[in-house]
């Protein structure tokens, strides 16, 4: 029966029934079934996510899909973020541009994250794509206002400019200005990230009040507390708004102007901004409180008591960002107001101080997971931690799909028992049995990652520092995590062994990185030998990794599969196979 | 190329994490990775930091000495419920000692950390009932260190503070209401001539004052920095 119903269905039909499907798996299951499937579903496809920009090359994505209308690219390894890949490592969109600027004329999506992007890419961006309507640029860097302005003036279309947390390079052009008066398409403009002398406030104002569709807006930290009343005003439509920097003193009409503003925003789901924020201004969102799902209170430095004040006004609270000085009173407030919570992260508000300058424990967690049982997601920093509190954790919380804790201090064992954290961790994979993302710190010995490899079966994200005590840690992931598909290690003692017993295994994962463990030159050579698709990169500032010893250990190595082959656009400090070496020891 | 002039700006700064005594590779004596931005108000207003700023690695092996010796308990009068556990770190010698601060740890992004970075430089700037946070240098002391006025309510109390901080440190005595007995001026000379520390303060006028000549909250409110000097060094004072 199925047979008949395949021949019989013609193309247009197959495609529309295709048309439903969105998501990338399920895409590429269908392009799996037969060769006429394949046909018609690479044509109809207009959204490609690339989680690794060298993983394939351009020209072989337009080859396979040549009506694409969406693209998502990511660049550089989580690390990035932490300093741990060295400027200048790679991540360039230029060539990608360059290519999908001849080849897909109708793109009107670009998402990137973690990638190099030039103003010459974005000037490209804004002569080549017609109907171009969405880009979001997150935590990139390499373009000034100029690349901007190439947009605004150009992209007569555009609903979504979005730069969370990319570094952009002030080039003293108004470029907010290049918007035509004829443009009313913005939806969503996060220019958080932006510096002080790079939004001009009337330019912003006029643009604001023209755009009815405006839904998303999130300024940065230069525009003043009147300013924000008045772009309020103009936008009551608003449901996402990243507040202003508050002044120093509370003067009475600016406040009363403030709260007012608040209150026209019936639609207003969502807060964050909050810079240099002074608690008495904060009773004037109170209005739009009891709406919010989503606060972002994480730059935010006012403490505890208003913390439990504010918080105690948001019962509808699904996400919560904020830092350590809502000490556990808070979180135990938080777990008592807000039911529905599904997402928490508390970030250390001196991540280097030796003391801690704020009461915040392993209790405020607990109590969260005690109250709010949909949580699912949670990112906490904190400097003492349990066992036991883990334990019950997990137990509470077993839809947790992502968690990750970071204990401050490296090797901290359990504060009540001394012991490592194999067994609260251990806990927490046994008992989530959905979790996606974990990261691991504090005192671990090799039996956590036995625990992981064992219970851990839909875990994707792995994260690990100054943990294990030999290779086996590792060959208990690399050999138990199913779905694993990213992990990062530093500061490990894992070596060759684990690597080149579970080659094959790096063939069904987007990418391993490894700093400062104890990986050979020759396993990494090895490796690169063994398995012609995967990019074996080693990285390291110190020089040719084959003038040293023997058995000197590589600094970093990043190892992911490829099916563009090596890459052109290595910098001098990244080492691949033989011949590439060769050439660079050479000057 | 943009490529070699970053490559030129990576040169001169180590921050390898070395396990192995025994390798010839190019890394630090002890093995002890360079620290990281992030608490350091000097850094560039540049968004690119690349975390090879901050304290050298001798400095980071004192801190680690320091810790461990005296009951530094500078954050004290933040702590309400008074019970603060000091994270029992079980000392592994193949690991890095547990103080020292290493690159990208704790994992704070590059973009939170210039953000705090920053908030702390302008709430020093505009003097906002924030906090005031000035620098503290000892003559002799290879770091400095940072306290918040605001934290104390008498020279007493920000005595003791730095006294924990900086062990070898004195303050002297201080009359009924907290200011130098100048009554005694044998006192005074001896304080001053011995070789015990001398807290100094810079004015908002850039002069370098003795702490404890005005009353306290005149003082909060007019310090820009302290310095410890030597006592024979205080002389011109």
């Amino acid at each position: 029966m199925p047979k008949r119903l395949a021949y019989s269905l013609s193309d247009e039909v197959l495609e529309h029934v295709f048309s439903f499907i969105q998501s990338d798996k399920d895409r590429n299951v269908v392009s799996a079934v037969c060769k006429s499937w394949y046909e018609i579903e690479r044509w109809c496809r207009r959204k490609i996510f690339v989680g690794n920009c060298y993983a394939v090359s351009p020209k072989m994505v337009i080859r396979r899909f040549p009506q694409v209308r969406s693209i998502e690219l990511k660049g550089k390894p989580h690390f990035a973020d932490f300093n741990l890949v060295p400027d200048g490592w790679g991540g360039y969109v230029l060539p990608w541009i360059t290519e999908m600027a001849g080849a897909y004329p109708w793109l009107d999506e670009i998402r990137l994250k973690r990638m190099v992007v030039t103003d010459e890419s974005l000037e490209l961006i804004a002569k080549s794509f017609k109907d171009f309507k969405v880009l979001v640029l997150a935590s990139c860097e390499g373009f000034s206002t100029d690349g901007l302005a190439a947009i605004a003036a150009s992209c007569k279309n555009l609903r979504e400019l979005d730069l969370r947390e990319s570094e952009v390079d002030d080039s003293s052009v108004h470029w907010l200005s290049h918007f035509p008066e004829t443009y009313t398409s913005m939806v969503s403009l996060n220019i958080s990230c932006l510096g002080s002398g790079e939004v001009s406030f009337s330019a912003l104002e006029r643009l604001v009040s023209r755009c009815p569709n405006l839904r998303s807006l999130k300024l940065n930290r230069a525009v003043p507390l009147d300013k924000t009343a008045n772009i309020l005003r103009l936008a009551p439509q608003l449901v996402e708004f990243s507040t202003c920097t508050y002044s120093a003193e509370l003067r009475s009409d600016v406040f009363s102007n403030l709260a007012g503003a608040f209150s026209n925003c019936k639609e207003l789901r969502s807060l964050s901004g909050f810079w240099d924020v002074v608690p008495d201004y904060l009773p004037a969102i109170y209005s739009v409180c009891s709406r919010l799902t989503s606060l972002n209170l994480s730059y935010a430095t006012i403490h505890s008591p208003d913390l439990i004040k504010l918080v105690s006004h948001c019962p509808s609270l699904q996400r919560l960002l904020v830092l350590d000085y809502i000490e556990d009173s808070g979180l135990e407030a938080l777990a008592s107001n807000c039911k529905d919570l599904q997402e928490l992260r508390v970030f250390p508000s001196d991540p280097f101080d030796v003391e801690p300058n704020a009461s915040l424990t392993e209790q405020g967690l607990v109590a969260v997971s005690l109250g709010c049982p949909k949580l699912q997601s949670v990112l906490y920093f904190c400097r003492r931690m349990s066992n036991a509190a883990l334990v019950t954790i997990a137990q509470n919380c077993p839809n947790l799909t992502r968690f990750r804790l970071c204990i401050i201090e490296p090797n901290t064992a359990d504060y009540l028992t001394g012991e490592p954290f194999d067994v609260g961790f251990g806990a927490i994979v046994e008992h989530c049995k959905d979790l996606i993302r974990l990261s691991l710190s504090g005192l671990l010995t090799d039996c956590v990652f036995e625990y992981i490899g064992k219970y851990a079966k839909k875990l994707e994200m792995l994260s690990v520092a100054f943990a294990g005590d030999s290779d086996l840690g590792l060959h208990h992931v690399l050999s138990g995590c199913e779905s694993l598909r990213k992990l990062e290690i530093r500061d490990c003692p894992f070596g060759d062994k684990a690597l080149l017993t579970n080659a094959a295994k790096l063939e069904t994962m987007r990418s391993l990185l490894m700093s400062s463990c104890s990986v050979s030159l020759e396993a990494c050579k090895l490796l690169s030998q063994k398995m012609p698709r995967l990019n074996v990169e080693v990285i390291d500032e110190r020089g040719p990794p084959d003038s040293r010893p023997k058995n000197c250990t590589v600094d970093k190595l990043y190892i992911y599969r490829s099916v563009a082959g090596p890459r052109f656009d290595m910098p001098p400090f990244v080492w691949t196979k033989d011949e590439d070496l060769a050439l660079r020891l050479s000057p | 190329m943009e490529v070699g002039r970053k490559m030129a700006n990576m040169l001169g700064t180590d921050h390898d994490l070395n396990f192995k005594e025994t390798e010839l590779c190019l890394g630090l004596p002890g093995g002890i990775a360079v620290v990281a931005a992030g608490n350091e108000t000097e850094s560039s207003s540049s968004p690119k930091t690349n975390g090879k700023r901050g304290f050298s690695e001798t400095v980071d092996l004192k801190l680690n000495l320091q810790s461990k010796e005296s009951t530094m308990d500078l954050n004290k009068n933040l702590d309400d419920n008074g019970s603060k556990e000091k994270s029992g770190s079980a000392k592994d010698p193949a690991k890095p000692p547990a103080k020292a601060q290493v690159v990208g740890w704790p994992p704070v992004r590059s973009y939170r950390k210039n953000i705090m970075a920053n908030q702390k430089n302008s709430s020093e700037e505009s003097g906002n009932s924030g906090a005031a946070l000035v620098k503290v240098s000892m003559d002799g002391a290879p770091y400095l260190r940072k306290v918040d006025l605001k934290m104390y309510k008498s020279y007493q109390e920000l005595s003791d503070a730095l006294a924990k901080m900086f062990s070898s440190f004195t303050m002297g005595n201080y009359g009924p209401q907290g200011m130098i007995d100048f009554m005694n001026e044998s006192k005074l000379m001896d304080l001053l001539n011995s070789s015990d520390y001398v807290p100094s303060y810079e004015d908002k006028d850039g002069d370098w004052m003795l702490v404890g000549d005005v009353p306290w909250q005149m003082f909060v409110d007019s310090c820009k920095r302290l310095r410890i000097m030597k006592g024979s060094e205080a002389i011109g004072l």
